[in-house]
């Protein structure tokens, strides 16, 4: 098992970094962090676990209102214009050892991230304090940048802070300038069967929700972009527990009202993607319907007689 | 009722031809729907009927009725009236499980269907044709039965609601009622009625004469008594597409003989090939149609390389000339799936104008059919064996109505 929330704390604690705890509800996305967590204690973060065709995994910590363009990403890590992609499940739990939602700087403490890339926007600098899940989404942690490079080098991190919005070109005389911290190994993660990689695991779209996806100038739909594995994991869930169920109608339905709140939705544009909504979530109950009816058929068919 | 003649057909380069098992247009040009419409002797579907939707169902009406997708009709307007007085009607629809890749224009008729379950509240029966395929493909009994519960698992990832809806392969269920019933239909039409209408001749096997009945009792609710008990007056709607037509000219020539009412039917036109309305949508060439099991990026290489465009050779003649809407196939595709009417609108407006390139309209398109696919595939990887076997129990639906 890797660190937990507490040795961390501890470990906080040990080296003297000043830091402010806030304890909320398990958060699976920035704004539902944003709920519990004011701006005026720090900055929030958004935290993204990707992995590049070799299997190198990588960490990008950013502000939320930093663009995070994963193509020029990729191109300033000499990856080429598509060479990375979203981690996926498995690669979380086993390298990072913590669960959706709450990947964090602070993972690359556990061993079995040593091989995991650490990249921090440098706009962190210029704030106070900064916000981010101490290996666990039940807690925020505030503090400022020194704090964090403190805890980096107990572990013999180099802290590392990067313009996450430069976008230079990257050509023969121009070597991508992020190369350099391309891990020098890769990872093999083991494949895990789905039922497995369920635990109480959060449906994944979280990841996809605290990073905003850039190439969406239009409002992006609440997290229809899963990738595959995971998502079918999660939605399965999602058909079969009214938990769950409720969760998947919760994350739309917020992400829609989030979105109109910005501002972002013209009155059109709204009635649309509420009807869109609507239907979704229609779909969504159905399939739950069926489910449950079908778990009654089978209950039905393999019923014993009252015993008299 | 007017019949296809065996001579029309044989000219097939100088005619169209539209039956259950070859559609195509004449001399390699597009269906001419008005002509079809003309020659079967069915109606058009108008605006009136579809305002009339709208307003018994207080809901909009489907994109592919606001579209023309769904275009032509038999008695839709009596269902209508029947539905207004409170007489409901039960929906009956199928599948000829020929393949096991789907593509979205297999899944037209089953959104719709889906569409007038949840807007009129009404049960539904979805056959699948394991025993035609069987024939007529020459497949074995088990392979086409194991293909028929494969794309079953695809129908119901449609969206169907499991208490008002019955899926049956003909292997499992023809016998008792519904054998009886087909009996009757085989003793009103003679032999050389079913060469005329379907093109068999002498060296046809019996088997393929003797299916048209099977494809035409479910319009009849005593075919199934453990769903419609003592409903024998229950008017059904059948939603196909217009090459299905023959099979139910004949059923409603044949139903007043029986005591039956004739069924009624809703038809759609055909979805084109991404090559064009000329080319031939083929389970040989998967780059003829998206497939439901394309991933994001097949679907966008499909698009971008195989989608016929009407844009102009260069940008300056686009800009100037604009896009020919009438052979553009993304246009086409996002008249059938993109739900938004002003977006549609504003896209053919700016890309006939010249004002819109091609590859913004193919990209729209790309994000559209992904999206659909995805979620098509999110509901599908739900579907296990055990909700086939519920969707396929021969059970009542004490709720079909509610």
């Amino acid at each position: 098992m890797g660190f937990s929330k507490d040795q961390l704390l501890n470990r906080l604690q040990e080296l003297e970094i000043d830091y402010t705890k806030y304890e909320h509800p398990p958060v699976l996305t920035v704004e539902a962090q944003a709920k519990y967590v004011s701006s005026s204690e720090g900055a929030l973060s958004k935290n993204l676990f990707f992995k590049d065709k070799k299997h190198r995994y990588y960490i990008v910590s950013a502000m939320v209102d930093t663009k995070v363009d994963m193509k020029v990403l990729s191109q300033r890590l000499g990856l080429g214009k598509g060479g990375v992609r979203m981690a996926p499940e498995e690669a979380l739990a086993q390298l990072l050892q913590v669960s959706l939602g709450c990947v964090t700087p602070f993972a690359v403490v556990n061993e079995s991230a040593r091989d995991v890339s650490l990249l921090l926007d440098q706009n962190f600098k210029n704030q106070k304090r900064c916000i981010f899940h101490p290996l666990s989404n039940e807690v925020s942690v505030s503090l400022n940048t020194s704090g964090l490079d403190k805890f980096l080098k107990s572990i013999e991190r180099d802290p590392v802070y990067v313009d996450l919005e430069a976008n230079p070109a990257v050509g023969k005389d121009q070597p991508p300038d992020l190369a350099v911290y391309v891990p020098s190994n890769s990872v093999v993660i083991p494949e895990i069967t789905s039922e497995t990689s369920t635990k109480q695991t959060p449906p994944p779209k979280s990841v996809s929700a605290e990073v905003k996806p850039v190439a969406s100038a239009k409002p992006s739909k609440p997290a229809s972009k899963g990738k595959s594995v995971v998502v079918e994991n999660s939605t399965l869930l999602a058909f079969k527990n009214p938990e769950k169920f409720v969760e998947e109608i919760m994350d739309k339905t917020s992400a829609l009202l989030l979105s109109e709140a910005k501002g972002e939705n013209v009155e059109a544009l709204a009635e649309t993607r509420r009807k869109l909504l609507t239907s979704e979530l229609t779909h969504l109950a159905i399939m739950f319907k069926n489910t449950a009816y079908t778990e009654g058929f089978h209950a039905g068919k393999h019923s014993q007689p009252k015993r008299l | 009722m007017e019949v296809d003649k065996k001579d029309e057909r044989e000219s097939e380069s100088s005619e169209q031809v539209v039956n259950p098992w070859e559609v195509s247009a004449k001399d390699g040009g597009k269906i001419d729907y008005d002509k079809l419409i003309d020659k079967f002797g069915c109606q058009r579907l108008d605006e009136s009927l579809i305002d009339r939707v709208q307003r018994l169902t207080s809901r909009q009406p489907h994109v592919f009725l606001r579209r023309g997708v769904f275009f032509a009709h038999r008695d839709f307007n009596e269902i209508l009236d029947a539905y207004e007085k409170g007489d409901k009607f039960y929906l009956y629809t199928g599948r000829g499980p020929s393949s096991e890749a789907l593509h979205l224009g297999h899944l037209i008729p089953f959104m719709f269907t889906k569409y007038l379950q949840e807007a009129f509240k009404v049960p539904l029966v979805i056959q699948l044709t394991d025993d035609e395929k069987c024939m007529w493909k020459n497949l074995s009994v088990e392979e086409s039965q194991r293909l028929a519960r494969e794309n079953a698992k695809d129908i119901i990832a449609c969206g169907f609601d499991v208490t008002k809806t019955f899926i049956f392969s003909d292997f499992d269920y023809v016998g008792g009622a519904f054998y009886k019933n087909m009996v009757k239909v085989s003793k009103c039409v003679t032999l050389n009625k079913a060469m005329g209408i379907f093109g068999f001749s002498g060296e046809d096997h019996i088997g393929k004469l003797s299916f048209p009945p099977v494809q035409a009792v479910p319009s009849f609710p005593s075919s199934f008594p453990h769903l419609f008990p003592g409903k024998d007056n229950l008017r059904c709607l059948i939603p196909c597409a217009i090459d299905q037509d023959p099979y139910f000219r004949m059923t409603r020539d044949v139903a007043p003989r029986l005591g039956y009412s004739k069924p009624a039917l809703i038809e759609s036109s055909f979805f084109p090939a991404l090559q064009g309305e000329n080319g031939k949508m083929s389970a040989s060439d998967p780059n003829s149609a998206i497939y439901v099991t394309d991933t994001a990026k097949d679907i966008k290489n499909k698009i971008n390389r195989y989608a016929f465009s009407g844009g102009q050779d260069s940008v300056e003649k686009h800009r100037e000339l604009g896009a020919n809407l009438e052979v553009d196939i993304p246009v086409k595709y996002l008249s059938f799936f993109l739900e938004d009417d002003s977006e549609l609108e504003h896209i053919k407006k700016e890309y006939g104008e010249g004002r819109m390139l091609t590859g913004e309209v193919k990209k729209r398109l790309t994000e559209v059919l992904t999206e659909m696919v995805e979620r098509h595939r999110r509901s599908r990887a739900a579907v296990t064996d055990e909700m086939v076997d519920a969707f396929m129990a021969v059970r009542p639906l004490p709720s079909m109505f509610e």
